[in-house]
């Protein structure tokens, strides 16, 4: 297949000299990312970039060209992924990356449409978005990065805090339960879900290469350490902490039934595929049902008017 | 234990040994690389990088790299990654470092 990936071209010679200074182009993912926009603003011990490089890691692994994919992805510390990618991104608005990412499917299907978002942006101010764009099937890739907290405002709690966690709004523990995530985006009708933790980067390159290989909606949620801004009111320790913690307490179940991923304070997180189904996408729907009988001079031609 | 001969198939095998190479400057110093290594190469160095953060350093004789990839996928500043630098052939110093590696007696795993 071919690759179209874009040198590095600075506009002037100091920008150049800076992003040489700043080391871009040495690493090999480094072709995939906008020059001069690396290092990040991620925490130290923060797993989105773990997530990002498994990202780059399954487009590789998929040898897409910078045309063969789109990323869209809403507002929180999340949504920094757009501007780092050197691709087609979208940086939208708070809890809008579905809307925008469902145009760009519909307009251009021959697209892989990624979203990537955090859980505040997908679920809080966007959770009608999913469940419905679940529910009609589009073809998007949907990677929900998990850190149980609105990390860039401050920590406050959100809809996946779970019972009893201490952040800066709920100092005495947070009296809402969680949302279990596999288990909505289940019920609302993807037909791929699985869930990672930063601890199983490969599998999670795999699992995000298997979503580009079906037409649909998939959701893939990624639990990511947050130590500064859900690791420390709960005393969780630092990024590498969490990590361990991941280790010991995660158990692989492939299969297994979304309603059981339920994830408790300082409790076992039970990771995997948990449902890989088939279902005709929008596109197809829309094609067979509204465009073949409009084309056949069926019933309602016209008549909408 | 102790193989007795090498392994009949070790011809066809070969080990791939890996070059790490480390962006100091980018490193913010998380540890992932360090904790999850498979073969424990790396370790924190006593030098600070020009964000004041320790960046990873190898460990011991750089042939304990096998190129798996774990470090550069798992490092959230893409600050290190690992090019191949030979498959080498398998000997019976090989399968000696590998049995006894992940045994309880190797002092690099003991503290995990
Ligand atoms: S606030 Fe949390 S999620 Fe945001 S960059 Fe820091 S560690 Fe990562
Ligand atoms: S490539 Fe694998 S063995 Fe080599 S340093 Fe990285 S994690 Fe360790
Ligand atoms: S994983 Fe990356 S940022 Fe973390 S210590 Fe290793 S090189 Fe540094």
């Amino acid at each position: 297949m071919k690759r179209r990936l874009r040198e590095l071209q600075p506009f002037d010679k100091e920008a150049e000299e800076r992003a040489i200074e700043l080391g871009h182009g040495l690493h090999p993912d480094d072709k995939y990312l906008k020059p001069g926009r690396i290092p990040h603003i991620w925490c130290p011990g923060c797993g989105l970039g773990v997530v990002l490089t498994c990202f780059i890691g399954a487009l590789r692994q998929k040898q897409f060209g910078v045309d063969e994919c789109a990323v869209v992805s809403g507002i929180g510390c999340t949504g920094r992924v757009a501007g780092y990618l050197d691709m087609d991104t979208y940086h939208t608005t708070h809890g809008r990356a579905i809307p925008f990412a469902t145009g760009l499917a519909l307009a251009k299907p021959d697209t892989h449409v990624a979203v990537f978002s955090g859980d505040g942006d997908l679920f809080a101010i966007g959770g009608n978005h999913l469940i419905h764009a679940a529910r009609r099937n589009v073809n998007l890739k949907v990677i929900c990065v998990n850190n149980f907290n609105f990390g860039m405002t401050g920590g406050q709690a959100g809809p996946t805090t779970p019972l009893d966690a201490k952040t800066s709004t709920t100092p005495l523990g947070n009296a809402e339960p969680g949302f279990n995530l596999p288990y909505l985006a289940h019920a609302s009708g993807a037909i791929y879900v699985a869930r990672w933790t930063t601890f199983h980067p490969r599998q999670l390159v795999h699992s995000i290469g298997e979503s580009f290989d079906r037409t649909g909606f998939t959701f893939i949620e990624v639990i990511a350490p947050c130590p500064t801004g859900y690791g420390r009111p709960n005393k969780l320790g630092s990024g590498l902490e969490e990590m361990r913690y991941y280790r010991d307490m995660s158990e692989i179940r492939y299969g297994a039934d979304p309603a059981d991923a339920e994830i408790k304070l300082r409790g076992k997180i039970l990771v995997g595929t948990f449902e890989a189904a088939d279902r005709p996408d929008f596109m197809e729907t829309y094609r067979t049902q509204v465009i073949a009988r409009a084309q056949a001079g069926g019933k309602g031609k016209g008549r909408a008017a | 234990m102790k193989f007795w001969r090498l392994p009949l198939d070790s011809e066809v095998h070969s080990i791939p040994v890996g070059r790490v190479q480390i962006i100091e400057n980018r490193c913010k110093g998380c540890g992932f690389c360090i904790e999850f290594c498979p073969n424990a190469c790396l370790k924190e160095s006593k030098r600070f990088n020009a964000k004041g953060y320790h960046p990873p350093e190898l460990i011991f004789q750089a042939e304990d790299c096998v190129n798996c990839g774990l470090c550069s996928l798992i490092c959230p500043e893409f600050a290190i990654f690992t090019e191949l630098q030979e498959a080498k052939k398998i000997t019976e110093d090989d399968i000696r470092k590998v049995t006894t590696r992940y045994s309880r007696k190797d002092k690099r795993f003991a503290k995990r």
